[in-house]
């Protein structure tokens, strides 16, 4: 029972790894590739830390947290850095297929 | 179950790994290639929590969230440098 579940789990982690960069390899601009990392990539390795934690905590019959603190982490920084990323090609206005705003209004630089 | 699942991921996830690289090599602008290092480092994790239930060992999760640290550290030094020409003002 808990093999099947771990397979599952695995099997949905992969896929949405692989799903995920091939977005980023094969989407037409920047801001759509921005897309396919920043959300399915970080669901499938969510999927695989939550297969890994499954395993290791009815194999050793004790709670596996190590895993928690990957996953509460990549869950956290990916947002972030896609905002960063996002805020950089605007910045140095890469190329849209749909229309952009077009430059960043002056503001508190101070972020 | 469990022994013909893990191949596959294996394989997926190193396809993910030769996508990513490659739009790190090739892509046209330099948020692209961060992007691509980034996700470099993900796949990598990936990688590595796999390898972990593979050969049942969980030593390999330190490396993993030494790498979403760094990847984290290092993907917003570069956003920085683009946004302001500068890291540390």
């Amino acid at each position: 029972m808990i093999d099947i579940l771990l397979s599952l789990l695995i099997l949905t982690g992969a896929i949405f790894t692989f799903v995920g960069s091939l977005g980023l390899a094969r989407l037409q601009d920047f801001y759509t590739r921005l897309h396919g990392p920043t959300k399915a990539t970080t669901l499938g390795v969510g999927c695989l830390l939550v297969a890994s934690a499954i395993y290791f905590s009815v194999r050793d019959e004790g709670i596996s947290l190590h895993e928690v603190l990957v996953t509460l982490f990549l869950f956290i920084t990916a947002p972030v850095s896609a905002h960063l990323l996002a805020k950089a090609a605007l910045h140095l206005q890469v190329k849209s297929l749909a229309a952009t705003p077009a430059a960043e209004p002056e503001r508190d630089t101070s972020v | 179950m469990l022994d013909t699942v893990i191949p596959i991921a294996y394989a997926l996830v190193s396809l993910a790994l030769v996508l990513s690289l490659w739009r790190l090599l090739r892509g046209p602008d330099a948020p692209d290639r961060i992007l691509g290092l980034d996700t470099l480092y993900v796949n990598t994790i990936a990688l590595l929590v796999l390898l972990g239930i593979h050969l049942g060992n969980a030593i390999y999760f330190e490396a993993a969230l030494l790498i979403a640290m760094m990847g984290f550290v290092g993907t917003v030094a570069l956003c920085k440098y683009l946004l302001r020409g500068d890291i540390i003002e």
